[in-house]
């Protein structure tokens, strides 16, 4: 296996990982007014994902930073092409990021229901246009050869609202959503549990007719059948309506599971599909991008392996502690004086 | 404007800012891991008011710092995918390092740290602080292997064919002397950083006399740690000043407006004048200091703008080779001049502490409030100094900034970015600064001591932190 196959098999594992941890807090953010119905379901909807977020968010980074290591006109060619939907998911993750730590500082309810309203907003945008990024990546956008010699996006933004696309994004948005209601189901207990659980089955459902839609769509848009890709879309499917089953028998962990590994099928499925192609062109195949024409060279790739066999372990057995530091289910009736932030305790 | 000075003010305006809240997490994630160590180790509850009141001033800066740092990474594709991809066979591998080394670490503990107040062994939680804190010292390490390697390009071969970098020893871009020097300058300034912003919170405290048998010694830890960085900042700034004088003559020429190759050259203090050349109104001077700083020889020669740029013409080809040298003149001075002034606050509030006073003074005291926002000043000038006077080159002679930026993007679409950017991250300051402000108001609560008996906790148990 050559040290690019290598490294397009750990960057698919960073996504895959990713869209698993963010994944869950994407869907939590963005169900947190619909499955809360007082201040401290609010908080003890929150707190679920205080200690582990940011951890979940690095993710993204590392998955960036390995592009611009491993495949340097990949991240070049993707980060300036796509400009503007990552401009957006950018300042969701800001604005994100600030509100979790910042909202429940003070008890005022304007500034909560601000910030509360800033994450579901920051949470949604994300969970939409990373299905969206794919999708297009999947499809092949404009690519062709500028005069410097590099391939370049030629398309504009609304190039990257085709059907296909945006169906892409309806299917992260909704496996999001479901994926995070099976997490605050295993995550919370009492009416919170209930609300998510009912809210589980209902997304689930609509996420299956997004997510099936789209791969037959994918399936039948390749130019011959790719049985991995193919196997890997059924064993979705199928995992998918087994975390359906499981949240609908109470099997919280069970959903979870399910929903994580649908995930993980889902993405490595659509990785399988680009092999070896990292950003085909729909200009021609002249001007794909690929793990050949895209790549470092096999000295940086060689360190950089090191590197990831090295610490990869280290950090999945880290970040696996926190999950069971904090494996406990979270309730409202532990949130003490809800409706006071943690800075107007003074004046109580 | 064009893109290529869009991106530039984008880079400018994103990085600065992100640099306000960095140096303050390096610096105060140490102290407030010592305070929580001293808890640890005496069991004296004022170790624990300290480390909790600080701590909320340390998350508070850490939440900004940690989501502005995402644009840094992504904005070298977006922005700069030319120098992306010329240099991103040599200038990702520590990118990448950097997240896999130090994003985990510090996130991942952080967050156990915060919310495992009541889930994990004392001794367990106060490693986590320590471990997160250890992770910004990897991040910043990592992250200045990068900048230096711009600064000084080495362990690389030019691939002519691909028109790219390519990395040829990965050791001597992480131990070269530029990253080295870099580190260790960097490294106490972010102490010197927290120092201040520790010395000026307590300050305000002690003025408004809450918890002085706590307040005193926080202020007196910042302004004795306040003094040692800088110590520490001056030393390995000579050193940076001699190893930036061997790799970019034209950097030290222009931070000293020397046009013409000197021996014995002058430090100037100070100067009323154009710095285009002619002859200055008005100009204060330490004989052949600027030799010894430089050369560390009173007698060395120091090279000039003007014979530089003959230099590079004669080596790059046609150009201007010289980076903006008012600007570079002053940012200079204005960094070692608030970081001076820091650390003479600190000496004199210190020696109204001996023998067991409190800074005091109807002015003296209240000043000591602008603190917090010297080193800030410092460390935004000292970027500015070393990213502006490395102009017209992206990475010191391989590749102009004129050639790194996005080919395909617009310049209204980086015009917006810009302006999306700079208003959002004006909102945040405010945001965060008025938290900041009511944290202090607050300021530290009586702290009782608690027993980790049930360590896992107990679904019906409150909860010690929760958002």
């Amino acid at each position: 296996m050559s040290f690019q196959s290598v490294w397009f098999l750990l960057i698919a594992v960073l996504w895959v990982g990713y869209f698993i941890l963010e994944g869950f807090d994407f869907g939590v953010g963005m169900l947190l007014p619909f499955v809360s119905r007082n201040a401290a379901d609010r908080r003890a909807v929150l707190t679920t994902l205080g200690p582990v977020w940011d951890g979940n968010e690095v993710w993204l980074l590392v998955a960036g930073g390995a592009t611009f290591a491993a495949f340097p006109e990949w991240y070049a060619t993707l980060f300036s092409g796509f400009y503007l939907p990552l401009f957006l998911i950018l300042v969701a993750l800001i604005v994100r990021g600030v509100a979790f730590e910042y909202r429940s500082k003070h008890g005022d309810g304007t500034w909560r229901a601000r910030w509360d309203l800033a994450i579901v907003i920051a949470s949604f945008l994300p969970a939409l246009l990373w299905g969206v990024a794919f999708a297009n990546i999947v499809r092949g956008v404009p690519l062709e050869k500028a005069a410097s010699g590099s391939i370049e996006y030629v398309g504009g933004f609304f190039n990257l609202l085709n059907p296909y696309a945006l169906l892409g994004g309806v299917v992260t948005l909704t496996v999001f959503l479901t994926h995070g209601a099976h997490f605050l189901a295993l995550k919370t207990a009492g009416e919170i549990r209930l609300r998510a659980h009912g809210l589980a089955l209902r997304l689930g459902l609509i996420a299956a007719v997004a997510a099936v839609a789209f791969l037959l769509w994918s399936n039948l848009m390749l130019p011959s059948i790719n049985t991995k890709f193919l196997v890997l879309s059924i064993a979705t499917a199928l995992f998918w309506v087994g975390g359906i089953a499981a949240n609908f028998r109470g099997r919280e962990g069970w959903a979870f599971l399910s929903s994580s590994i649908a995930i993980a099928t889902f993405v490595s499925g659509l990785f399988f599909a680009l092999y070896p192609r990292v950003m085909p062109s729909s200009r021609g195949a002249q001007f794909d991008l690929t793990i050949f024409n895209a790549s470092s060279t096999n000295y940086t790739l060689k360190v950089m392996t090191i590197v990831a066999v090295v610490m990869t372990p280290i950090v999945l057995v880290y970040q696996g502690w926190t999950y069971w530091v904090f494996r406990k289910r979270v309730s409202a009736s532990q949130i003490q004086f809800p409706e006071q932030g943690v800075l107007d305790t003074l004046h109580q | 404007m064009n893109s290529l000075d869009l991106a530039r003010w984008q880079f400018a305006i994103t990085t600065v800012y992100h640099f306000l809240f960095v140096p303050i997490t390096i610096g105060m994630g140490f102290y407030v891991a010592g305070l929580q160590t001293a808890w640890y180790r005496t069991g004296n509850l004022k170790y624990l008011r300290a480390t909790k009141c600080f701590g909320k001033l340390f998350l508070i800066n850490f939440a900004i710092g940690v989501v502005t740092g995402i644009v840094q990474e992504f904005q070298f594709g977006m922005n700069w995918s030319s120098y992306s991809r010329f240099v991103g066979d040599i200038f990702g591998a520590p990118l990448a390092m950097e997240g896999l080394l130090a994003f985990f670490l510090e996130s991942t503990f952080l967050g156990l740290w915060i919310f495992g107040w009541d889930r994990l062994p004392k001794k367990l939680h106060l490693a986590s602080i320590w471990a997160a804190a250890t992770g910004t010292l990897l991040s910043a390490y990592f992250i200045l292997a990068a900048n230096s390697w711009m600064q000084h390009p080495v362990g690389y071969i030019i691939n002519a064919q691909k028109g790219r970098a390519e990395l040829t020893n990965i050791f001597t871009v992480l131990t070269q002397k530029t990253a080295l020097a870099t580190f260790f300058h960097t490294i106490p300034a972010a102490a010197f950083t927290g120092a201040a912003f520790l010395a000026g919170v307590s300050a305000w405290l002690v003025m408004k006399k809450k918890d002085i048998e706590m307040t005193r010694g926080t202020l007196k830890l910042g302004l004795i740690a306040m003094l040692i960085s800088f110590v520490l900042v001056g030393f390995s700034g000579d050193l940076t000043a001699r190893v930036m004088t061997d790799q970019q003559p034209m950097k030290m020429a222009a931070a000293e407006a020397l046009y013409s190759t000197t021996e014995s050259a002058p430090f100037s203090l100070f100067t009323i004048g154009t710095l285009d050349g002619s002859r200055s109104v008005f100009q204060i001077d330490l004989p052949s200091m600027l030799s010894f700083l430089s050369t560390g020889n009173f007698k060395g020669v120091v090279q000039g703008v003007n014979d530089l740029q003959a230099k590079y013409e004669s080596q790059y080809g046609p150009g201007n080779y010289k980076p903006n040298i008012p600007l570079a003149y002053w940012s200079f001075r204005l960094m070692i001049g608030f970081g001076f002034l820091g650390a003479i606050f600190a000496l004199l509030a210190l020696w109204q502490m001996r023998k067991g006073g409190t800074p005091h003074g109807k002015w003296f005291l209240p000043s000591m409030l602008t603190l917090p926002f010297l080193p800030l000043l410092a460390n935004s000038f000292g970027w500015i100094f070393t990213e502006t006077a490395r102009q017209p080159w992206a990475v010191f002679g391989l590749i102009k900034t004129s050639a790194g930026v996005s080919q395909v993007v617009s310049s209204g679409a980086v015009l917006f970015t810009l302006i999306a950017f700079t208003l959002l991250y004006g909102v945040l300051a405010v945001i965060e600064v008025g938290l900041i402000f009511k944290t202090i108001q607050v300021g530290p609560r009586p702290e009782v001591d608690y027993d980790v008996d049930s360590v896992g906790g107990s679904a019906d148990r409150p909860l010690v932190m929760s958002y």
